[in-house]
């Protein structure tokens, strides 16, 4: 997947977890939590799905590469970049 | 071999069991019972509906409100607000002799009644407003210092204060006379500042909708399923045998029974300390009436009374406390389409020993007996509706240990929480009232953390 393809998977999940939230607007390098409403459950609920649907395992110690689009993208393009688009 | 085994199809349970299974685990929820619901439930007499736990739900918040706990849950349940279907609520009172107190889901009404009341108080009640939001309601659960000392130090009129313990007690306190300052907190903000709301169907939509969306996820619903017993092996729970002698298998098995409940299930319960049991247990009346209850004048959603300046919480030494109650209608929510008949239930404090002692003669007469004595506590703080009443039915202390199979029919458990919801065994966790949350949002919110901490955590 390219990282373009990665972003519009993290806003599916993100859309799967705050269906009514809106994600058009959001900026890559401001963390989530500055613009849209997400707590601890909802973080967790992102990694979850990750490993649901792409059988990616995050460690909690890697939480913190979750803060941002432009962070998360980062993290995990070395872990999606041989996968195929779902 | 099921990923998780949870014991209990109420509120708490259903909520685990969809986390569990939307995360791809094979999760059974095991029911003892012929049908769903837990300490919050329903049922079917003489072809009417009846609500049983709860008369409202907390923590309302409006449609698009994503903060607060109720948006947190429906959002961790994938649910959508509609679902649930909550009206606001009419408003509702807290009546002393000789002082009534309004309030409803602004807490703005209630900083006025207490300044047309207790004018010295209102700013200590803003105080204390401030203070109880500061708590958050996961981390505040660790707040253990007494709430009256607390209160107390804040709020400095002592009836002012027994008018706010008495609907929070009502509440959730499962403790006799005191509770701690955190629990104070969550039912403070749960009740003031968030406020009462309710389906019009009752408590049964939430119930079915949490089912609907179990079942949709790939979840087991295994009803007159109960747990005989759980075996135990090298400090794990390796398996449940059910009462019909088939066993079980699991990973990690959640139980929303009790805590002293769930450790006599355990094969070696004698080599743990049992918590003390809950001693606080509720009589509960429904009068069906042939009109609305606003009809007869009786408008509020919710009336907490107390007939004299002191609230005591504690098991009353009679079968029951008709020196205190809680008089509420389900018709006086803001609904779009409101329910034809009118009903009104009174709650008060009893005392199960008292109840469990009776033949089944003395029992059915104590009832009647109980019925009428509480009528007449009750319209002493609401208008006459006794000449209205078309249906009655009553349960009891021993009515909610069939029903919960709570020791003692102490309906907010024990005393002593498990926070953590830890065991002594290292894959059995609690769910539910002992874990320490409380009310309906409370109940779903401990299913799901509960499942978050100790099953989905990678």
């Amino acid at each position: 997947m390219t990282a373009a393809e990665i972003r519009a998977a993290v806003i599916e999940i993100l859309k799967t977890i705050s269906p009514d939230s809106d994600f058009s607007e959001l900026d890559d390098e401001r963390p989530f939590r500055e613009q849209v409403e997400l707590d601890s459950m909802d973080f967790l609920d992102i990694v979850l799905q990750l490993r649901k649907l792409y059988r990616i395992h995050i460690p909690e110690e890697d939480y913190p590469a979750l803060q941002s689009m432009a962070s998360t993208v980062a993290y995990l393009e070395p872990k999606m970049r041989d996968l195929q688009k779902v | 071999m099921y990923d998780a085994i949870v014991i209990g199809a109420g509120l708490s349970g259903l909520a685990a069991g969809i986390r569990l299974a939307t995360y791809d685990q094979r999760v059974c929820v095991l029911e003892r019972h012929t049908t769903i619901g837990g300490l919050n439930s329903f049922y079917r007499l003489g072809g009417r509906n009846y609500d049983v736990g709860l008369h409202a739900v907390t923590n309302y918040a409006r449609p698009g409100n994503r903060s607060g706990p109720l948006g947190k849950l429906l959002r961790q349940l994938r649910l959508r607000w509609e679902e649930f279907d909550l009206s606001p609520q009419v408003g509702s009172r807290v009546a002393f002799p000789g002082v009534s107190l309004e309030f409803n889901n602004d807490p703005e009404l209630l900083l006025s009644q207490v300044h047309e009341h207790f004018p010295q108080q209102t700013d200590r009640l803003r105080r204390l407003m401030r203070e109880v939001v500061d708590y958050d309601e996961l981390e505040g659960l660790t707040a253990t210092a007494s709430a009256r000392q607390t209160v107390a130090q804040i709020i400095t009129d002592p009836l002012l204060r027994e008018m706010l313990f008495c609907p929070i007690m009502f509440y959730g306190n499962p403790r006799e006379h005191d509770m701690e300052f955190g629990q104070f907190s969550i039912l403070f903000r749960s009740i003031f500042l968030e406020g009462l709301a309710r389906p019009a169907a009752g408590i049964r939509l939430i119930l079915k909708a949490l089912v609907r969306r179990f079942k949709a996820a790939g979840g087991e619903l295994r009803l007159r399923s109960g747990v005989a017993r759980i075996v135990v092996e090298a400090n794990r729970a390796v398996r449940v045998v059910l009462e019909n002698g088939e066993e079980l298998a699991g990973r990690w098995i959640l139980s929303s029974a009790g805590w002293l409940e769930t450790l006599r299930l355990c094969d070696d319960c004698s080599r743990v300390e049992p918590p003390r049991p809950g001693q606080l247990s509720f009589v509960e009346s429904i009068s069906v009436l042939h009109c609305q209850p606003r009809e007869l004048g009786c408008d509020r959603t919710v009336v907490f009374y107390n007939d004299q300046p002191h609230f005591h919480w504690e098991r009353p030494a009679e079968l029951v406390d008709l020196r205190s109650g809680v008089i509420c209608s389900p018709n006086n929510f803001l609904y779009a389409q409101p329910p034809a008949e009118g009903m009104l239930r009174i709650t008060h404090l009893a005392n199960y020993d008292r109840w469990a002692a009776l033949s089944p003669s003395e029992y059915r007469l104590a009832k009647l007996r109980w019925y009428d004595r509480s009528a007449a506590a009750a319209v002493r703080f609401v208008p006459e509706f006794r000449h209205a009443v078309v249906a009655v039915d009553m349960f009891t202390p021993t009515t909610i240990r069939r029903y919960t199979g709570h020791e003692n029919g102490a309906v907010y458990g024990a005393p002593e929480k498990r926070r953590d919801g830890r065991t002594h065994l290292e894959n059995l966790f609690l769910c539910g009232t002992d874990q320490g949350l409380v009310g309906i949002i409370g109940a779903i919110l401990s299913g799901i953390t509960v499942a978050n901490r100790y099953c989905l955590r990678p």
